[in-house]
């Protein structure tokens, strides 16, 4: 394992216990700063506006993106196409933080991923069960998100996508030395990776819940099916309150267990999002990229 | 020994993983209630300073903690730990508890892609030191011992009983930093 991509997965590990915000302007990275995210992801049009546009999403302005590296202190995420290397690429060139290699832009690839063991930068994937979790792992990136289902402030596939990925890690950790050839071999993945998941119990890099997280109770939902840490990327800027929201975000976070203090984080918050379930959509981005 | 860890955001597990795999107790430090029984270490970790800055107010925790560094509780602060410790930061921006005489620049390092790792020294003994968009030190008071120096710049110090240092010992399997901060703890209870 190169040295750089020790460094990559440790970043993430410094971003544990907290909340990376969406944010399309220098102005909202401010706020979403002062309310206590610990990193924000730079992105021309949040999810939500993604879906009611329609057409080809892509990789944002990289004007645009430094223009908000430049009004924050904390790290700064930018989004690249599935597959897309070229954009991955100019995104490493202005020192980005860290890729998402993500789902809610349209996919460049249809087959393959980035190979990320080509970059220095870090890359953060979506995945849907430990499967997903472990080729995008193989593959180069040094931390996972739940895909959910962006844009939506439904929490429901955020939530399956969780409990699936954790009943796969309990799985594999009661098979025996033995069975991990045929694990790996259902799973589509790398033996050595099977068996870190069998001998560690958890995924080899930093895990997060992201798509569809609206409310502090979703964050804390989330935070208890044991997500290391939360995106939220509509939730906060289609609300009524954003700063108010983020803030209550941020520390139901951090406390996730204090159902009292989380009583009053949740209270005259204003406007969610307005919510839209699977069944009203047309476009399933947790479809993209296996 | 009994540690406090500040766990409100960043890598607190592996704090309180590293001081009970040295014999220790270690707990989380959350809210309020996490600090009424006695302690005798404090370990601020990376992670976002302003991010733990923030959550230190909003949670009622930064006077109580301030008051008990104030009044000579050992702590280790490392990464955004250092941050929060420092008198000064030259971009400027309020301190946090600011009860150490130094002046630290943020991200001294630059974005992840400035992230390394060495081996150098501390205090006596060369060790391993991870790097991950770490401040550095740019000024001290003369009552500070500079215990590192990387690359001619400052990269762990001590004022009387509290440490930092701007690498992350808790990514390391090297003890020697929690040793000296142990033997802080140790000090200060055999006084």
């Amino acid at each position: 394992m190169s040295e750089q991509y020790q460094l990559n997965k440790e970043l993430a590990q410094m971003l544990k216990g907290g909340v990376i915000m969406d944010v399309t302007t220098p102005e909202q990275a401010r706020i979403a700063q002062e309310a206590g995210a610990c990193a924000v992801m730079a992105l021309e049009r949040i999810p939500a506006d993604i879906r009611a546009a329609g057409g080809v999403s892509r990789m944002s302005d990289p004007a645009m993106i430094r223009s908000i590296q430049e009004a924050v202190t904390i790290p700064v995420m930018a989004k690249c196409r599935i597959g897309h290397f070229a954009e991955a690429q100019i995104l490493e060139a202005i020192e980005i933080d860290y890729i998402d290699e993500s789902e809610v832009l349209s996919p460049a690839d249809d087959v393959y991923h980035v190979d990320k063991t080509k970059f220095r930068v870090p890359f953060v994937c979506g995945a849907r069960d430990l499967g997903e979790a472990l080729r995008r792992i193989a593959e180069g990136a040094s931390m996972i998100r739940t895909k959910g289902e962006p844009g939506t402030g439904d929490i429901v596939q955020a939530v399956r996508h969780m409990r699936m990925m954790n009943s796969q890690i309990r799985h594999v950790v009661s098979l025996q030395d033995d069975e991990l050839y045929e694990e790996a071999k259902q799973l589509q993945v790398p033996y050595e990776l099977v068996k870190q998941v069998h001998d560690s119990g958890r995924l080899p890099v930093v895990n997060f819940a992201a798509g569809g997280v609206a409310t502090p109770a979703d964050a804390v939902l989330m935070m208890q099916l044991g997500a290391e840490g939360v995106f939220v990327g509509s939730g906060i800027f289609k609300s009524g309150d954003p700063k108010k929201r983020a803030a209550a975000i941020v520390q139901a976070v951090t406390n996730y267990q204090d159902a009292k203090l989380l009583a009053e984080l949740s209270s005259g918050l204003g406007e969610a999002m307005v919510g839209i379930n699977k069944q009203e959509i047309a476009l399933l981005m947790e479809e993209r990229g296996k | 020994m009994r540690i406090g860890v500040l766990a409100v955001q960043g890598a607190f597990a592996e704090h309180i993983a590293a001081v009970k795999k040295l014999g220790a107790e270690a707990f989380e430090i959350r809210n309020t209630g996490d600090i009424s029984q006695p302690f005798d270490g404090l370990i601020l970790p990376g992670g976002e300073s302003t991010v733990m800055k923030k959550l230190l107010h909003d949670l009622g925790l930064f006077e109580p903690l301030k008051k008990k560094i104030d009044s000579g509780l050992p702590v280790l602060g490392t990464c955004a730990g250092m941050i929060l410790l420092a008198k000064n930061i030259d971009s400027g921006e309020e301190p946090c508890f600011g009860t150490m005489d130094i002046t630290v620049k943020r991200n001294a390092y630059g974005r992840q892609l400035g992230s390394f790792v060495c081996t150098d020294r501390f205090a006596d003994k060369d060790i391993t030191m991870r790097f991950i968009r770490a401040p550095y030190v740019t000024e001290t008071d003369s009552s500070v011992e500079i215990l590192s120096g990387h690359d001619n710049k400052i990269v762990a110090v001590r004022q009387n009983n509290q440490l930092a240092t701007a690498f992350h010992p808790e990514l390391t399997d090297d003890n020697t930093v929690y040793m000296l901060f142990f033997k802080i703890i140790e000090n200060r209870a055999g006084k």
